[in-house]
């Protein structure tokens, strides 16, 4: 199993990233955002940061990167990707996944632990956890709150295509607490929590180790 | 070609929530204005621009609002003016 892990600049959760897919026994490695070539990966991981510096909005240049057409043809052919706070704003930018991130509703840069309640264990990032299942790790972001008009919000509800929930306190303001959406086909998973961040006990939690989990791609969820 | 200045204004749709727009409304309340009420915060964009005619530069610059200036889910833009650049 192949990950690859896009770098743009301003990327900086770039290297946890790829240790966390490294430790569930990937085979790991950088892709460039200049790169068209996703070097056969079957997975692709977009990672926190501020990619070209949040400019714009968080995700509005990096989408323009040449990379996301690669990762745009991947997630069309079916195959997983994950993105992770900035990388959750690059694919709602992109419109793999819908709705927007918007500036906290308090203003303030969050960056505490934080509780999430599985949703949806049907797609390759959740495959390993169970539906109600709790889980601690960290959230770090200034523009984390979920927004989508109300067609959409229903959609993904009533699809089970929210993933993720905080629970137990809300960080952002986030409509209906969401913390993480999957896409139609349930391939392409963004969340603004960092699963990399808490991949081992080390870390104080190793909840988000799962989500490299590579053994839930192989099942073919 | 003649080359023209467009501008856009791009805002928080009414709908979403401005969390600047009500730090900066509480801001001007604590320096004593106290007739401020609802206060949005956008951004304001100039860009210059080659075109045949002031028509085709309009239409460059509603593209530009779609696919890029402006965020269809969360913000609303107006053209507010395309003219010939001095």
């Amino acid at each position: 199993m192949k990950i690859a892990v896009v770098r743009f600049p301003g990327s900086n959760c770039d290297a946890d990233a790829l240790e966390a897919a490294r430790a569930s026994g990937a085979d790991a490695a950088f892709v460039w955002h200049r790169s068209t070539d996703l070097g056969g990966a079957d997975v692709i991981v977009l990672p926190g940061g501020f990619s070209y510096g949040d400019y714009l909005r968080p995700g509005a240049i990096a989408r323009f990167s040449p990379v996301m057409r690669a990762v745009a043809a991947h997630a069309a052919a079916g195959r997983p990707v994950l993105g992770i706070c900035n990388g959750f704003q690059v694919l709602c930018e992109a419109q793999l996944l819908p709705g927007a991130l918007a500036r906290n509703g308090g203003l303030s840069f969050v960056c505490r632990p934080v509780t999430l309640r599985v949703e949806s264990d049907a797609t390759p990032f959740t495959a390993r956890y169970r539906c109600g299942q709790l889980l601690r790790m960290p959230v770090a972001h200034g523009d984390g709150r979920y927004v989508a008009d109300e067609a959409t919000l229903e959609r993904l509800e009533r699809d089970g295509r929210v993933v993720f929930r905080y629970v137990g306190g809300n960080p952002n303001g986030a409509m209906h607490d969401i913390a993480g959406i999957t896409n139609e086909g349930h391939n392409v998973v963004g969340l603004m929590p960092h699963p990399e961040r808490a991949a081992e006990d080390l870390l104080g939690s190793g909840d988000g180790a799962a989500m490299f989990a590579m053994a839930a791609v192989a099942a073919g969820v | 070609m003649t080359r023209f200045r467009a501008r856009v204004r791009v805002m928080p749709r009414s709908s979403i929530l401005d969390p600047q727009g009500q730090a900066v409304s509480h801001a001007l309340g604590e320096l004593g204005f106290g007739g401020v009420g609802e206060v949005r915060v956008g951004r304001a964009v100039e860009l210059l621009l080659d075109a045949a005619s002031a028509d085709a530069a309009r239409a460059d610059a509603l593209q530009m609002c779609e696919r890029l200036l402006a965020n269809p889910v969360t913000e609303d833009y107006v053209l507010e003016g395309v003219e010939p650049a001095a």
